[in-house]
């Protein structure tokens, strides 16, 4: 069964709305145990990353999404789902993150370019270059656009965990993450339309 | 390269879509899921839905229409129009809501600016304000102040401050809307647009006046700088579809997504 994670993210209702347009057959929880034991995982997220890893601290289940991600099924994070896979943010002051794979956040810092600088947050959509072809990319142009609203973006310091980039204010960034079995969307995949929709269909089948 | 973006706005009354015309009164439009529903089918990249009765009648949003709409369109939505506290935000946003639109209310208390952006994140609040040419004061030196109640009553608050304030506050974007130029079809309000998109550092979506798809293009021009242009009766009335509008802003130069 796919569990779609329950710790308070704002989107969890639309990822759910989304997965279950693509016929995704998923369960919404917030049981630790249960997402440990689940076959598929879907880590949704938005808002910031202080409170959304104190949301899953205070449930313990910071510990099993990393245990779940040993495990070695599929899982896909999306927005602060995808951030806090690294190590640390430096949003709120500065956040431990689960460290699941190698890297930072970052603030977007436009405060050098000439007026008038790209707006903060990122917001709307923005063309995706794939990095190299995967599965969950299948039916999906290249330079497709997709649904992004965010402030930080992710820094992996290995390029094998990039496998999608989009570039913003003349910046590129990894826009999406690869760690074998978790792959994860700065994007709202589930806010990102019919190729959103593919995105998440996709994924309801991926065998890594 | 980021996309210009293209809003639609649905003003909801007693549940129907409908529009102000002149001397023909309000016209209703149709159902507001169905016509969500279509024109995310055309390419939408946003949708707004106001619920315009629901302040005056002092009621919350209707969430089944909310719910409705999350079924059926996968892209970033805005509800706005009887939010009243922090509970009706989060009532709008675990319907589906992307994002709420406040105006009056953040007129009346600011602080529900900084409560909704620590309880949900900046990028949920869309602040909406409506702008009033004026003869420049001390009061209001960008000579455009802030008015409410659909531009009945004015405030004595400058525009261009109050832009600033709200991002202080924790506004993740700007809907501007002009009365001067709301209903005119001749065009957005390009200075105060301009005036705002330069004070700000969040995105600005330029609302009121657009009359043609040029209209639209010229609002979203670097020199004036808004980052989307809301439309109501070019797409309800005139019968452009969200692609037709898109190929004609593409056609400027401006990045779209088709």
């Amino acid at each position: 069964m796919t569990i779609l994670v329950d710790y308070k993210a704002g989107n969890l209702t639309s990822v759910s709305l989304a997965l279950s347009k693509v016929g995704v057959p998923h369960s919404i929880s917030d049981d630790p145990d249960v997402v440990r034991k689940a076959d598929r995982v879907v880590f949704p997220g938005v808002g910031a990353a202080g409170s959304a890893m104190e949301n899953l601290r205070s449930k313990g289940m910071d510990q099993a999404l990393v245990d779940v991600v040993r495990r070695g099924v599929p899982v896909l994070g999306i927005c602060i789902g995808c951030q806090i896979l690294l190590e640390r943010s430096e949003e709120d002051g500065g956040v431990d993150c689960l460290g699941i794979l190698p890297g930072q956040v970052k603030r977007f810092d436009f405060s050098l370019l000439p007026s008038p600088r790209p707006k903060v947050p990122h917001m709307g959509w923005n063309p995706v270059r794939f990095v190299r072809p995967h599965p969950l990319f299948q039916g999906i142009a290249q330079d497709s656009h997709f649904y992004f609203v965010h402030s930080f973006y992710p820094a992996p310091d290995q390029a094998m965990n990039i496998l999608g980039t989009t570039e913003y204010g003349g910046q590129e960034f990894a826009s999406i993450l690869d760690g074998g079995n978790v792959v994860a969307t700065q994007f709202h995949t589930e806010k990102s339309g019919e190729t959103g929709l593919r995105l998440l269909s996709n994924f309801g089948t991926w065998k890594p | 390269m980021l996309a210009k973006r293209v809003i639609v706005c649905l003003d909801v009354r007693n549940g129907k879509v409908t529009k102000g015309v002149k001397f023909e009164g309000n016209l209703d439009l149709g159902d507001p899921v169905e016509m969500g529903a279509e024109y995310y089918r055309q390419g939408v990249d946003e949708l707004v839905f106001y619920d315009i009765t629901a302040s005056a009648e002092n009621r919350a949003i209707d969430i089944e229409m909310v719910r409705g709409v999350a079924k059926h369109v996968f892209i970033p939505f805005s509800v706005g129009g009887g939010i009243r506290n922090l509970q009706d935000m989060r009532d709008v946003l675990l319907a589906g809501a992307e994002k709420v639109s406040l105006n009056s209310l953040a007129v009346r208390t600011p602080s529900i600016i900084s409560d909704g952006a620590r309880a949900f994140g900046n990028q949920c609040i869309v602040l909406g304000m409506d702008a009033l040419k004026v003869s420049p004061c001390e009061q209001t030196p960008s000579g455009y102040e802030i008015v409410v109640k659909g531009g009945r009553e004015r405030t004595g608050i400058d525009a261009v401050a109050w832009a600033r304030r709200v991002e202080e506050l924790g506004a993740g974007e700007i809907c501007l809307n002009s009365i001067d130029a709301d209903g005119t079809k001749a065009g957005y309000e390009l200075e105060i647009t301009r005036k705002i998109a330069q004070a700000v550092s969040i995105p600005v979506i330029a609302s009121g006046g657009a009359g043609t798809p040029q209209h639209m293009a010229e609002v979203l021009m670097p020199d004036v700088g808004a980052d989307a242009a809301l439309v109501a009766s070019l797409t309800h009335i005139d019968g452009y579809t969200v692609g037709q509008l898109k190929q004609a802003i593409a056609k400027t130069g401006l990045p779209v997504r088709i």
